[in-house]
């Protein structure tokens, strides 16, 4: 059998965010309206390696994911060795918005799922012009803590073993086995503390129940998709939003848990390339105008 | 049906190297009904049901009996198809040195799913 690329590419971009020096990792695929991907907590960008393998959506759109910084192949800034790593709200707008000018992305549409779709949340609300579209999935106003963070990080308790195996079940009981431990894999593969790190973003500092509700969905369409399965941001979670957000449209996904796009490709897209035909539906009727 | 969890786990050579440093004894309520497993380098290696006097263990984990029906129903339903799941909706308590469930955590989940209906599939299992 003769080898395969995907047509994946990757780069290194260098950028200052927060006032000091990062190595960000850009992965890339297709062309035409750029569709910008955010990754869960504790992973990467990987974990949108079927949208770009998928000729149905780069054919009309640039997809990109970056690895956060601390994720994936991105590095920790320099000193992050004496620092304790800890998600803000403010941090991971600034980050996003920060790597979207450095790539001149007209506004994109943003797909973010979990951290990603809570941040997309806070966009929605705080810098929808940026934006032509936004893609919620799992995306929750707030998440209670449900058991002790601290077990994600401390020297008796391997942080990749545990951090696949809290999440193992959020994994929706359909998904591929191939697909599953490929999900679960990233996980056990972040750098220690980091997964906790970013839970302080998604049940501490980012909670924005009260103001959900402000979004303008005029400014910028807002879709939200969650999976059934998924406990951490339930369906009710999701639809609790859609329904204090109005002109919102929310789908409850049968069979999916909280990694949509990476524990399920196809039946993901059942419910992904709808959205973004419309997406690209109400744009042309815009630029007709 | 908890009575066989020593089979269903040792069984699965995968799961009892996973375990193979993993020694403990822990105490499993199903309602009122409790039960102490012992594990020894990741095999079950007594299972004995209560009441008991003074039960050692170095962890509970206790949830209603309804609750862990569904959990070891075959296709469990959305909620219930995974030990996090239970814990979220706080009706599985998980009580004692959780140091010892946590750093075994798949290891404690694979486990306690061997006990769904034979031939149920893998889904949310692990």
């Amino acid at each position: 059998m003769s080898a395969r690329f995907e047509p994946i590419v990757g780069r290194y971009m260098h950028l200052d965010l927060f006032g000091r020096k990062h190595r960000i990792y850009v992965e890339q695929a297709g062309e035409g309206t750029p569709l910008l991907c955010l990754h869960t907590a504790g992973a990467d960008g990987r974990q949108y390696r079927a949208l770009m393998n998928d000729e149905r959506i780069t054919q009309r759109h640039r997809v990109i994911a970056f690895d956060m910084p601390w994720h994936g192949k991105s590095s920790p800034p320099s000193g992050w060795h004496d620092e304790e790593y800890r998600l803000t709200s403010a941090q991971y707008t600034t980050m996003i918005l920060e790597i979207m000018t450095a790539l001149e992305l007209d506004r994109p549409i943003l797909i973010g799922c979990s951290i990603g779709g809570r941040i997309a949340l806070h966009l929605a609300l705080e810098q929808p012009e940026r934006f032509r579209a936004i893609i919620g999935l799992q995306a929750g106003a707030h998440v209670d803590p449900y058991y002790d963070l601290n077990f994600l990080h401390r020297p008796d308790v391997h942080g990749g073993e545990v951090s696949a195996a809290i999440v193992s079940g959020l994994v929706g009981p359909d998904a591929p086995d191939q697909e599953r431990w490929e999900t679960l894999w990233h996980y056990m593969q972040g750098g220690p503390g980091v997964f906790k790190g970013d839970l302080h973003f998604y049940k501490l500092d980012g909670d924005i129940r009260g103001r959900v509700a402000q979004i303008d969905t005029r400014r910028c369409p807002l879709f939200l998709l969650s999976g059934e399965y998924d406990y951490s941001c339930t369906p009710e979670e999701t639809l609790a939003v859609a329904k204090s957000v109005a002109g919102s449209e929310a789908a409850i996904m049968k069979g999916l848990g909280h990694f949509p796009m990476s524990e399920n490709p196809a039946e993901f897209f059942k419910y992904l390339l709808p959205v973004l035909d419309k997406i690209g539906a109400t744009e042309s009727m815009m630029a007709a105008k | 049906m908890i009575e066989t969890l020593p089979r269903r786990v040792n069984g699965d050579e995968a799961l009892v190297r996973r375990g193979r440093f993993l020694t403990t004894t822990f105490l499993l309520e199903v309602g009122a009904t409790a039960w102490l497993i012992s594990i020894f380098e990741g095999r079950i290696v007594s299972v004995a049901r209560g009441p008991f006097v003074m039960p050692s263990s170095s962890f509970a984990l206790r949830a209603p009996e309804e609750e862990w029906r569904k959990f070891w129903s075959s296709k469990p339903p959305p909620g219930s198809n995974d030990v996090m799941a239970l814990i979220k909706r706080r009706v599985l308590k998980a009580e004692g040195d959780l140091q010892v469930f946590m750093a075994n955590l798949r290891y404690f989940k694979e486990a306690l799913a061997k006990l769904r209906a034979e031939g149920a599939t893998e889904g949310g299992e692990a």
